[in-house]
């Protein structure tokens, strides 16, 4: 946690898999990445930079499911928004609970609320959907009409 | 005096429900019981168990989920039961009335004897509400 | 051969306000593992907030939780100022702070007295309730509701704290200051409440670190985050103060560290005010024109934690996507880690510790048998339990 970061030395490690960096202010950054190189940018993350888990927010775009997996650095109170866009029939990726508890039960709640699917993901006990909503319905999807609505 | 208004003269037992609520409704039940107002000086009490109320409070928009167990507690609560709604969520729902896990509010579920609305209602507005309940029954 | 007993605390239960389901596997008087179903308050909030303009967002997201009423809109203010790039004024500023650490002052003490009951020590309870009562009397005087307060707007404040009312404010943070000097003494310095405390409910620092967690909880543990000095926000750039912190990472720290925080919060509250007697020709608000497209991370420093809200906007009058997580979400995950080894009585206390607040989370403790699965105790036999272990140190210190 007493490391310095230096935006400049993510960048370098990890060149070939950004796709997109957008800076609003000195302490925001939003930068998109593959989505196939989320574990080992998280490890780099958490182990090297000691930046720490907030949580991730799924959304449901024309492009398809995107999450932020949002990390904090106190030292510096920066925000890093690590951007991935999934595929829109079958959103995967793969799980970042095995190097940290701080995912697991947000990981497990965009399952029930989008549908996207952790892989290996430790435990996928269902969160909050037991009794609220049925099996194969995800709430947060843009197509899904609450009972309320279709009245 | 009829056996339900001597059941209901004084030192009301009283079971609280907390469905999906934000815990303001809670917490100015709970502060009708501390210093302040102390109802616990006319005997009023908190109980653990349905079974010894003779008041069911309810606040909190009801839940899919909740509504299931609200309906069994109110099965073994042993008759006569006098039941509050309490709060804006307990009496239509609130503002949460539009999410997809409602599930009606309270008066849907179960008969309600008295609402007390409010976002949350005061502790002078809930004892006014119980001392008017308790009058009329 | 051991047996395991699995004992249920709530879902439904008269002192845990909300309903929330944990399950307790006991071998013995020890607890091996914990199972926790959640769902029982799950209100599909963010969603609601896609269909509400942006002003009528704040007064959703107050009734996310009634103790943490104002970092929820402090955190969505945060969150959408920054997406616009809007700069609030100083009177703003000092005002929304007075708010939020008002609002803390009276959490803690919410806290002190739920500890107390857990521990049985039913006159604490009753005692910081009665002295919490002044706090919200200045909330109904400000803002005229003694919770959910609807004091904030996009660019500032809805309503302003009057030249008139400040002395009064002075005089009950006064009053309070002493009541707090009287509970530290009356719980730092019992024998008996540093035996049932002391070691129990343990986090490392390693812990907090893994699982994220925030507020007095990892503050407790030695891990110095706070979101008013990490991410300064609103006027407590412009104050002396300092974080509190502790090492040990027990029940006890956590109740120092909330204790202390609090004459922190009053020493803040006091300079905001005389702030405000300087920013007399202020502006409490801004116009705001428009928000326009783009994504805002906001976050606040709740009684309990780091409140963080995402906004998403696509440029029309609501959000497009509001993701909310409140302190206890990554908080209360750590029960795993304090409660597993400890007998029953403590588990419940180590549970309280955490200061959760499931109605932010959205999800109450049961104990089971685990071979035979019948329920052993339920949440007031539970409470029972932990009283009753107060009892025993009590006898052993001749009390």
């Amino acid at each position: 946690m007493d490391k310095e970061l230096n935006i400049e030395d993510f960048k370098k490690n990890f060149k070939s898999d950004i796709l997109e960096i957008i800076e609003k202010n000195p302490r925001r950054e939003i930068i998109t990445i593959k989505s196939e190189s989320i574990l080992p940018v998280a490890k780099w993350l958490y182990k090297e930079a000691g930046f720490r888990f907030i949580i991730a927010s799924a959304l449901h775009t024309k492009r398809g499911f995107e999450i932020h997996y949002h990390f904090s650095l106190d030292s510096l109170g920066l925000i890093l928004n690590i951007h991935v866009i999934l595929d829109k029939v079958k959103p995967e990726i793969e799980s970042l609970s095995n190097m940290f508890n701080a995912s697991n039960w947000i990981e497990r709640e965009m399952h029930e609320l989008f549908g996207i699917n952790f892989l290996n993901h430790p435990n996928q006990d269902k969160l909050i959907s037991e009794g609220n909503w049925a099996e194969g319905v995800y709430p947060f999807r843009k197509e899904f009409k609450s009972d309320q609505e279709k009245r | 005096m009829g056996f339900k208004s001597y059941c209901f003269k004084k030192s009301l037992w009283v079971f609280h429900f907390g469905g999906a609520s934000c815990n303001n409704c809670d917490i100015e039940i709970l502060d009708c019981l501390t210093p302040r107002h102390d109802l616990e000086r006319f005997g009023i009490l908190l109980v653990g168990s349905i079974r010894h109320a003779d008041v069911l409070l309810v606040n909190g928009s009801i839940n899919t989920r909740d509504k299931e167990r609200l309906l069994e507690i109110y099965n073994q609560a042993p008759k006569p039961i006098l039941v509050v709604a309490i709060g804006a969520c307990g009496c239509t729902g609130g503002i949460f009335a539009e999410g997809y896990t409602f599930a009606g509010p309270v008066d849907k579920i179960i008969p309600v004897n008295a609402y007390i609305p409010g976002c949350p209602p005061k502790p002078e507005a809930i004892i006014a509400g119980i001392v008017k309940l308790v009058k009329n029954s | 051969m051991s047996k395991k007993t699995l004992i249920p605390i709530g879902p439904y239960h008269p002192l845990q306000e909300e309903p929330e389901l944990f399950k307790l596997y006991c071998d013995g008087e020890i607890v091996k593992d914990i199972k926790w179903e959640t769902g029982y308050n799950h209100r599909g909030i963010e969603k609601l907030s896609e269909s509400k303009t942006y002003e009528q967002v704040f007064f959703l997201v107050e009734r996310i939780c009634g103790i943490c009423s104002t970092s929820h809109p402090f955190a969505f203010a945060n969150a959408v100022e920054e997406l616009a790039d809007i700069e609030i004024t100083n009177r703003a500023k000092y005002i929304r702070s007075i708010i939020g650490e008002l609002e803390r002052v009276h959490s803690h003490l919410l806290w002190v007295g739920l500890a107390g009951h857990f521990l049985g020590y039913n006159t604490l309870f009753m005692w910081a309730w009665k002295y919490r009562e002044p706090v919200l009397d200045l909330f109904e005087m400000i803002s005229g509701n003694r919770n959910s307060y609807a004091m904030f707007k996009i660019g500032g404040v809805r309503r302003d704290i009057e030249e008139s009312k400040i002395p009064a404010i002075q005089k009950v943070l006064g009053d309070v200051k002493k009541k707090t000097d009287m509970l530290v003494g009356a719980v730092m310095d019992d024998p008996v409440i540093h035996a049932r405390t002391k070691g129990v409910g343990i986090l490392t620092k390693q812990d907090i670190i893994d699982y994220g967690a925030v507020g007095p909880t990892a503050r407790a543990s030695g891990v110095a985050i706070d979101v008013r000095k990490d991410d300064p926000y609103a006027a407590y750039p412009l104050v002396n103060w300092k974080v509190i912190t502790a090492e040990a990472g027990d029940v006890f720290a956590k109740a120092q560290v909330r204790l202390l925080e609090m004459y922190e919060s009053i020493s803040i509250i006091n300079q905001c005010l005389e702030g405000l007697k300087k920013e007399k020709e202020g502006e409490i608000t801004v116009k705001v024109k428009e928000i326009p497209e783009g994504v805002g991370n906001g976050r606040a420093e709740a009684p309990r934690g780091e409140v963080f809200h995402f906004v998403q906007s696509d440029g029309s009058n609501s959000p497009a996507r509001h993701k909310i997580r409140a302190p206890s979400y990554v908080n209360i995950a750590t029960f795993r880690k304090s409660c597993i080894g400890q007998t029953i009585a403590d588990a419940t206390l180590s549970l309280a510790a955490v200061d959760p607040c499931y109605c932010c989370t959205e999800r109450m403790a049961v104990a089971y048998d685990v071979h035979s699965g019948e329920k052993i105790m339920n949440a007031s036999e539970l409470i029972c339990k932990s009283a009753k272990r107060t009892n025993e140190i009590k006898k052993k210190f001749r009390i």
